[in-house]
């Protein structure tokens, strides 16, 4: 059985303006130890699906349809009440910017008692040499000192580090980050990553990172999930997504994609334009008004939606080229043009 | 820490000498420069049918011919030492610390002023109490259900106690709860904790409420926008994930935060009001700091009035200090040097 499975997931947002559709028909499954990355440009859904996943829209103004299977149990027709005991012990999640995601009036070591202490009934004095072994679990010295430290006065890395302590101290089967090294110096990034990885394969979790950035999800994904408008537009493992990418979308974020083997003089490739409005979506393939190889769908870009379909051996791509046009664009066009240095 | 304390605590000794120097100011240096002479001081301290000559024996005595500087340091002194005053009819003594000796009243100011405090503790405390509970759990609940009915009744029923001052709902609720009802007390009467506490706070409680609705106003609107702001914080976000029941999101992580301005707001209203309530005291016939000020400015009493202005001083200076040490203990990113 599939630990993590999403079924058509829709979370759409009613606003003054008409119906936001953050996420619309997102389809993916996780084993454990394995890693997912999601990827995609801001607005792109890939938040509003980790909370989704949390059940964190749950009473709010989200209006949610589809299935989420996490270890047979289904969460969207859950009650919230269930989902909120499974929060923290079977998911948990590690967010952006840990300054504003730590409570700055707390100690580190209350946050991560507190975090233990809702699904286990111990005492204070355990919860907290639980805390300092995890504090050194991920790398924190003196963490029998630093327990007692607020978020404010550690460093953007050590936060980091502590939030992901938290995230980790009743051992989650499904671990989210959302954009865990976003807000870190590139040096720390790449630090922050490798413990990702280590506590990933002792813990054998689930592992979703949600990122704009393929360089971070390259290091540490199984496979790979590029999302655009709450779409699903490529899947597949990561050696599909880098060796050979099918969807001029992807293409785009390869090429956008600084590269240190790459000569300086060489200009990135961004991909014009902007994520389009989650209300209107154009009509069509919602990526069509950025897309430069519209004109060889003969018309059908601006009127069907495509489909997700496959392309080999669970490969998935949802564009109306055909699979040898993309090929053949990949292999001549844009490769070359990547690789050139 | 202890530094800084010893900082703050000389900080706020220098606040005061320097209201001292501006309430003697206000009070001895402003009227002579106006063209006011020792004699027109004296004269305030006898009777209306008293000679020239004894209104100038009386400047000479108590000395208002001496130069300002003396004068201010003979007050500062007696507050620190305490003083006598040599009417010529017989030397009147008044102990530390010596606010003053009236000669309206033929009592140290200090005394009125110890006499008339533990109503004004009384009426400020059991107010605090109520309009900090009621304040900050309507802000809490409003927010909670922003635009909702409630949300909407409660904000309104705010702007109303910001808005309507105590003289009237004061007396509105006499005439509805004392004389029409007949429930609470008419007002005029207190009778201390220490004798009765069940008939203090009969006594006390429309005065209590009447107040406290004043402040709860302005405390609810507060909380009810810190918890807005808070409640969309990311760390808000972060207990959830953690799994907490949404009732120790709200207490334990999202009123914490907004609860920041509201202690230092507390500290300085409670100090203010330590040194009287002068309308709601008024309305109620307390005799509390409040009225004895009011009396005091009838009578043109200089030295009661001066009591008066350096007590509300000194609790709004301590309430200031107090609120300064608190922030450390509420807010661990503020640091204490």
């Amino acid at each position: 059985m599939t630990f993590l499975e999403l079924k058509d997931l829709r979370i759409h947002f009613p606003s003054d303006d008409g119906l936001v559709r953050s996420v619309d028909g997102l389809s993916f499954r996780l084993e454990r130890g394995k890693t997912l990355g999601i990827v995609g440009e801001s607005g792109s859904g890939k938040s509003v699906t980790s909370l989704g996943i949390l059940g964190l829209h749950k009473g709010g103004r989200a209006k949610i349809s589809g299935e989420i299977w996490l270890d047979g149990e289904e969460l969207v027709s859950a009650s919230a009440e269930h989902v909120r005991t499974l929060r923290g012990k079977k998911m948990a999640m590690i967010f952006q910017d840990p300054l504003s995601a730590m409570h700055p009036f707390y100690t580190v070591g209350a946050q991560i008692v507190e975090a233990y202490r809702i699904h286990h009934d111990v005492s204070k004095k355990v919860a907290r040499k639980h805390a300092i072994e995890m504090l050194d679990r991920v790398g924190i010295p003196q963490p029998d000192r630093r327990v007692d430290s607020y978020p404010h006065e550690f460093s953007g890395g050590m936060r980091q580090r502590a939030m992901i302590a938290m995230a980790l101290s009743c051992d989650p089967e499904l671990l989210i980050a959302d954009e865990p090294t976003t807000a870190l110096d590139v040096t720390v990034q790449a630090q922050i990553l490798d413990l990702m990885r280590d506590l990933q394969r002792d813990f054998n979790a689930a592992l979703i990172i949600i990122t704009h950035d393929l360089g971070v999800v390259a290091e540490l994904s199984d496979d790979i999930l590029v999302m655009y408008a709450g779409k699903a537009i490529e899947y597949g493992t990561s050696e599909d997504i880098f060796e050979r990418p099918e969807h001029p979308y992807t293409w785009g974020l390869l090429g956008s994609m600084p590269r240190l083997d790459r000569e300086r003089t060489e200009r990135l490739m961004p991909i014009k334009g902007s994520p389009p409005s989650l209300i209107n979506v154009p009509p069509g393939c919602a990526f069509n008004p950025r897309c430069v190889y519209g004109d060889r769908t003969g018309g059908r870009s601006t009127t069907e939606v495509p489909e997700l379909l496959e392309s080999e051996g669970g490969h998935l791509v949802r564009c109306h080229l055909s699979r040898d046009e993309r090929r053949t664009v990949w292999e001549n066009e844009i490769k070359p043009n990547l690789e050139a240095s | 820490m202890v530094t800084y304390i010893i900082k703050r605590l000389i900080g706020a000794l220098i606040m005061l000498a320097v209201v001292s120097m501006v309430t003697f100011a206000i009070f001895f240096v402003v009227p002579r420069a106006a063209g006011a002479t020792a004699d027109d001081f004296a004269a305030r301290y006898v009777g209306k049918s008293a000679t020239e000559e004894t209104v100038g024996n009386l400047a000479d005595r108590l000395g208002f011919n001496d130069p300002v500087i003396v004068q201010y340091g003979r007050w500062v002194k007696g507050i620190v030492a305490g003083a006598e005053y040599d009417t010529g009819a017989g030397v009147e003594q008044c102990p530390a610390p010596c606010f003053g000796y009236s000669f309206i009243s033929h009592q140290p100011v200090w005394h009125d002023l110890l006499d008339r405090l533990p109503v004004t503790v009384s009426l400020a405390s059991g107010a605090a109490v109520i309009w900090v509970l009621a304040g900050v759990a309507t802000g809490v609940l409003s927010a909670l259900r922003k635009g909702s009915v409630f949300d909407r009744a409660a904000m309104g029923v705010a702007l109303a106690g910001v808005s309507l001052p105590v003289f009237f709902t004061g007396i509105v609720s006499l005439v509805v709860f004392s004389y029409g009802l007949g429930i609470t007390a008419p007002g005029g009467s207190y009778t201390p904790i220490t004798e009765n506490p069940v008939d203090w706070a009969y006594n006390m409680i429309l005065p209590w409420i009447t107040l406290a609705f004043l402040y709860a106003a302005s405390y609810a609107r507060l909380t009810r926008a810190g918890m807005l702001e808070t409640m969309g914080e990311d760390y808000i976000r972060t207990a959830r994930a953690k799994g907490l029941p949404e009732r120790t999101v709200i207490a334990k992580h999202g009123l914490r935060g907004a609860l920041t301005p509201i202690v230092t707001i507390f500290g300085l209203d409670f100090g203010l009001l330590l040194g009287g309530a002068v309308l709601t005291e008024s309305t109620f016939s307390l005799n509390g700091v409040g009225k004895y000020a009011i009396t005091a400015i009838l009578k043109n009493d200089l030295p009661q009035i001066m009591g008066v202005t350096m007590l509300t001083a000194f609790f709004v200076v301590v309430a200031n200090l107090v609120v300064d040490l608190l922030y450390a203990v509420v807010d661990p990113r503020v640091r204490l040097t």
